[in-house]
């Protein structure tokens, strides 16, 4: 009897240590979790909410390396991306060319590849592997690559555009020429939006299809009623990272180029470059990247809302 | 009716046969010509038409290259940055990651939606303002500005991967852990780990490629000083002799800096392809 309740009491009294061990813990862990965190705090801190504010900050002033301190010049730096430098607006309406062309393009050839390597076909896989081998080669090694193979004279491209009776095309000595070849080049990389497509296309039911078979449909509705309405979360993301992705297009132009030939090539992340790490125009370059982080948000921005016509988003 | 739908159906299969086999070849054929010139002599490098065999086989242009510039080094140079890249995904970005999954506290909510907007960044807003954070601090020519933001976990995405894994382990192993007495770091390194392989793999792969890939912050941070220059700098460089025939050396050097990424991507293509199709964005 005794012993029962001895053990009660111990089982109480453990029973009031676990609570306050609990609460403690409770309130431990209210700090451990940001412990957890912290490295990502401090670098969010100093490389995202730093680095945004002094990017606006240097944008009005007229930094330069060699400076000491910068020098306050209002809105200037904008005036001059938008007036005087015409350059920034060549450089603009050279990466929106190169965007608007690469990505649907990019997207078109990966929609329709995965579609056909999504038939039952023999050494489908191989296939697959093959169309994504390009796109893991380093953009520094492809473009030096591509340098070459662009070559006017006796270039590769030339050389089987020639099999066909095609004259040489000067890709990259002409400024008609130099934007459509990087276009061609980007399109080398297609594969791994391919295999997002693939990812996607295996993930929808194969009722639906029989249920089209069924009512009579052809291949084509199909393709039109069913699969292209379910691919359209993947379509949209995948256009949303290609805009963000090619309007900061740089590696390509800087080595195969160098901006030209008569400035057709110079694409304005390059443009921003060269006036940050050629000419040492700190505060321009910061205003020049503003304007370009504005049109990116405002397209991103843009793309979301329209998004809700067009992509499809399961069930209900 | 049955006959004439087979026949639709090979016929189908045969025009994606050739349209596939067709787009193939051209894929392959730039990587192709790339190994066969990096083998040629250099008077047969300018040829009239396709020749993909190289004939006679100059082995010898990648013992040249070596003699040329130190690509020991840039190899070196380029794993250091992979290393440090590796470390900063695999530890110190999994605990936070960890943080973000398996701790309740407050404000990790809207933590969490600063960090998931930081993806959206475009990095554009960030080159000038890093430049001069480095250089103020006198680290520019050193791999510090590639180094340290890998260590305090500036990658939004690998730690969002992560955090979507872990929250999808059962919970009910980590209640145990910690009624035996296991500490959250505890539990991070014993539990969570070992049991996170797949998304472990695939963050450290993302992680190889983007790294040995890297063209821009080497170009910026460290092109000033030749000894720490990456083979992709060191690319860059050969390319820069004007008046003499250096496509040779171009190639064999793409073709080394192509080795690695492949070997890489046989190893671990199950969860390079996990991961693509998980998160859906491009390398």
């Amino acid at each position: 009897m005794a012993a029962q309740s001895s053990a009660s009491v111990a089982t109480l009294e453990s029973r009031a240590t676990q609570a306050r061990l609990s609460r403690w813990r409770f309130r431990n862990r209210r700090w451990v979790g940001w412990l957890f965190i912290f490295p990502w705090v401090i670098g969010f801190l100093i490389f995202d909410v730093s680095a945004l504010v002094l990017n606006f900050y240097l944008s009005l002033t007229s930094f330069t390396v060699g400076a000491r301190a910068p020098q306050w010049v209002g809105l200037a730096n904008y005036e001059r991306v938008f007036v005087q430098d015409k350059l920034a607006g060549v450089s603009f309406m050279n990466t929106v060319y190169y965007v608007g062309l690469s990505v649907p393009l990019g997207m078109a050839v990966a929609f329709t590849l995965a579609l056909l390597l999504n038939a039952e076909i023999r050494g489908r896989g191989v296939f697959r592997t093959i169309y994504y081998l390009p796109s893991l080669v380093p953009v520094a090694a492809a473009s030096i690559i591509w340098l070459f193979i662009f070559r006017t004279r006796n270039g590769l491209l030339n050389l089987f555009l020639g099999l066909f009776g095609i004259n040489p095309v000067p890709w990259l000595a002409r400024p008609e020429w130099a934007k459509p070849a990087l276009v061609l080049m980007s399109l080398w990389f297609f594969g791994q939006q391919m295999v997002i497509y693939l990812a996607g296309l295996q993930g929808i039911p194969t009722e639906l299809y029989e249920a089209a078979d069924i009512d009579g449909a052809d291949a084509l509705q199909k393709l039109l009623r069913i699969t292209i309405p379910l691919m359209t979360p993947m379509l949209f993301f995948n256009l949303v990272m290609g805009i963000i992705g090619s309007f900061q297009v740089f590696t390509a132009a800087f080595l195969m180029t160098g901006g030209g030939p008569m400035n057709a090539t110079l694409f304005y992340m390059l443009h921003l470059y060269n006036n940050a790490f050629r000419y040492f125009l700190m505060g321009y370059s910061s205003a020049l990247a503003v304007v370009l982080f504005v049109v990116i948000l405002a397209l991103t921005l843009f793309v979301n809302k329209t998004s809700g016509r067009w992509v499809y988003y399961g069930g209900t | 009716m049955s006959v004439s739908m087979r026949q639709a159906r090979a016929l189908g299969h045969g025009l994606i046969y050739l349209i596939v086999s067709v787009g193939a070849v051209a894929m392959l054929f730039p990587l192709l010509w790339t190994v066969s010139t990096s083998l040629k002599t250099v008077d047969k490098i300018v040829v009239t038409r396709i020749a993909l065999m190289p004939d006679p086989v100059a082995w010898n242009n990648y013992v040249k290259l070596f003699d040329r510039m130190d690509v020991t080094k840039q190899f070196t140079n380029t794993m250091t940055i992979v290393l440090a890249a590796e470390i900063g995904a695999l530890a110190i970005c999994s605990l936070v990651a960890y943080g973000f999954a398996c701790i309740d506290f407050p404000g990790r909510d809207i933590m969490f939606i600063l960090l998931l907007s930081t993806m959206m960044l475009p990095g554009v807003v960030t080159l000038v303002p890093y430049f001069i954070m480095w250089d103020r601090l006198g680290l520019v020519n050193t791999f510090y500005p590639l180094i340290i933001p890998r260590f305090l976990a500036h990658n939004p995405f690998y730690i969002f991967l992560m955090r979507q894994f872990f929250r999808g382990l059962p919970t009910d192993l980590f209640d145990a852990a910690r009624i035996d007495g296991c500490s959250d770091l505890g539990i991070w390194r014993r539990i969570v780990l070992p049991m996170s392989m797949p998304v472990l793999a695939t963050v450290a792969i993302f992680t190889f490629q983007w790294a040995w890939n890297d063209f821009m912050s080497p170009l910026i941070y460290l092109s000033g000083d030749k000894h720490k220059w990456t083979l992709a700098l060191g690319l860059n460089a050969l390319k820069g002799f004007e008046g003499e025939t250096t496509v040779h050396f171009q190639m064999a050097l793409s073709v080394l800096m192509i080795i690695p990424v492949l070997v890489v991507f046989a190893l671990g293509q199950k969860y390079i392809i996990q991961g693509v199709t998980f998160s859906g964005i491009k390398g």
